[in-house]
């Protein structure tokens, strides 16, 4: 394959992707690591370093759109990310020590756990719990707007999902993904923070949590800039394209196809990591 | 002492909200930046290079030159494609540390002490990150 078609077929498959995952709120940099690997014969390295890379971009591009809606909170996002950066600083330590294997095999069983939680149904959101000591005194309690005007919400079990956040942002570091599912489990299951509130958030603290490893992968050459070049471009354009698309109706039957796709990425990369082909 | 300052600490969401758009836009205009930058080294890259092969199956790392800032700069000067795109990306891993320096200004404007420690805890892990990866040698 030559560079230009090269970069052409990696354009367009990273623009896909970004648009799938804003669609469904996925993320898309979950499954360019296993496409790039699988079909690209792409050395997992460099596609840890591109997706990294590729995870800041979406993050911080659709940033201004979700704090317009008013459901982001910087105080929460700003706490955990004390722990994501330092799980981002764990993670990308890691990645240089352990064999491509591993890294596939832990890969492959993000993967699976992510599209489980997706198809897993939301616990009905849990009205009027009463307030934390802790997440008081961190002032995390927070309102946002609802059908019934400003709905207000009391932050629970604050070191559980502190801790969670830190295996958050080792996955992270360890593997250049924005790792959405451990962020459901913290904040949405552990910390009972409302769905719109989360996600945004969330949102939010990827892009920092990111940065605080992509420096560490560009000083040891894994950013490589032929690769990231066309997975940067077009998995920003896909996101940016799906946040202004945003069909409600649609993303039921979406998130099923793509975490179908993601079920069957994550039994590939475990296939790979187990046999070593990789 | 005004008497305003001895009051308990009242967050005040409109105020949050106002930081929160102010950093949002700036968000998006660093990565409208960076990928601005990166889609000019493409050019400059595809232009030069687009008929080579690609071989991207076994690592051999960057060279020196696309793995630290002067060497970044120093292929930017010698007009090399992949060193602008480099340098696209560098722009792009600075915007959220931009975006932790804006929040640190913001909670100090709300005299909110305990946030500004916090943000200032998370600036340091990224550079740290940054300055002890020697990404800057």
């Amino acid at each position: 394959m030559t560079i230009l078609e090269f970069t052409a077929i990696v354009a367009i498959v990273s623009f896909v992707a970004g648009l799938l995952g804003s669609l469904t709120g996925l993320g898309g940099g979950v499954v360019l690591v296993p496409l790039l690997t699988t079909f690209f014969h792409v050395d997992i390295r460099y596609a840890i370093g591109a997706s990294l890379v590729s995870v800041i971009a979406t993050s911080s591009g659709a940033a201004a759109s979700y704090v317009r809606e008013g459901f982001s909170n910087i105080r929460i996002g700003m706490f955990l990310e004390i722990a994501t950066t330092f799980g981002a600083l764990l993670g990308a330590f890691l990645a240089t020590r352990i064999p491509t294997s591993a890294l596939a095999i832990i890969f492959g069983a993000v993967l699976l756990y992510s599209a489980f939680v997706s198809r897993k149904p939301r616990p009905p959101a849990q009205r009027s719990l009463p307030p934390d000591p802790l997440a008081t005194r961190l002032r995390l309690n927070g309102k946002f707007p609802d059908e019934e005007g400003q709905r207000a919400y009391n932050v629970q079990r604050v070191p559980t999902g502190f801790s969670l956040m830190f295996g958050a942002g080792a996955l992270s570091g360890l593997l250049g993904i924005g790792s959405g599912a451990v962020k459901v489990l913290a904040m949405d299951q552990a910390m009972q923070i409302p769905f719109k509130v989360s996600t945004t958030t969330s949102n939010f603290m990827i892009g920092v949590t990111a940065a605080a490893s992509a420096g560490i992968y560009l000083s040891r050459g894994y950013v490589d800039p032929g690769l990231a070049m066309p997975v940067m471009l077009g998995v920003l354009g896909g996101s940016l394209l799906g946040s202004r698309i945003l069909v409600k109706a649609e993303t039921q039957s979406l998130r099923l196809v793509f975490s179908v796709v993601i079920l069957v990425l994550g039994l590939q990369m475990l296939y790979k990591g187990i046999w070593g082909n990789i | 002492m005004p008497a305003r300052l001895l009051k308990p600490f009242q967050p005040q969401p409109w105020r949050d909200r106002r930081i929160e758009i102010i950093l949002g836009n700036a968000l998006r205009a660093g990565v409208l930046l960076s990928a601005a930058v990166v889609l000019c080294g493409a050019c400059v890259y595809l232009s030069r290079h687009a008929h080579e092969p690609t071989d991207y199956r076994v690592f051999r790392g960057e060279p020196s030159e696309y793995r630290t800032i002067p060497g970044v700069i120093r292929s930017v000067m010698n007009g090399r494609g992949r060193g602008l795109i480099q340098l696209g990306l560098l722009l792009l891993i600075a915007t959220p540390i931009a975006r932790v320096v804006l929040s640190i200004v913001g909670f100090a404007i709300e005299r909110d002490r305990m946030y500004v420690a916090f943000t200032l805890i998370v600036l340091a892990v990224l550079l740290y990150s940054l300055l002890g990866s020697g990404i800057g040698l």
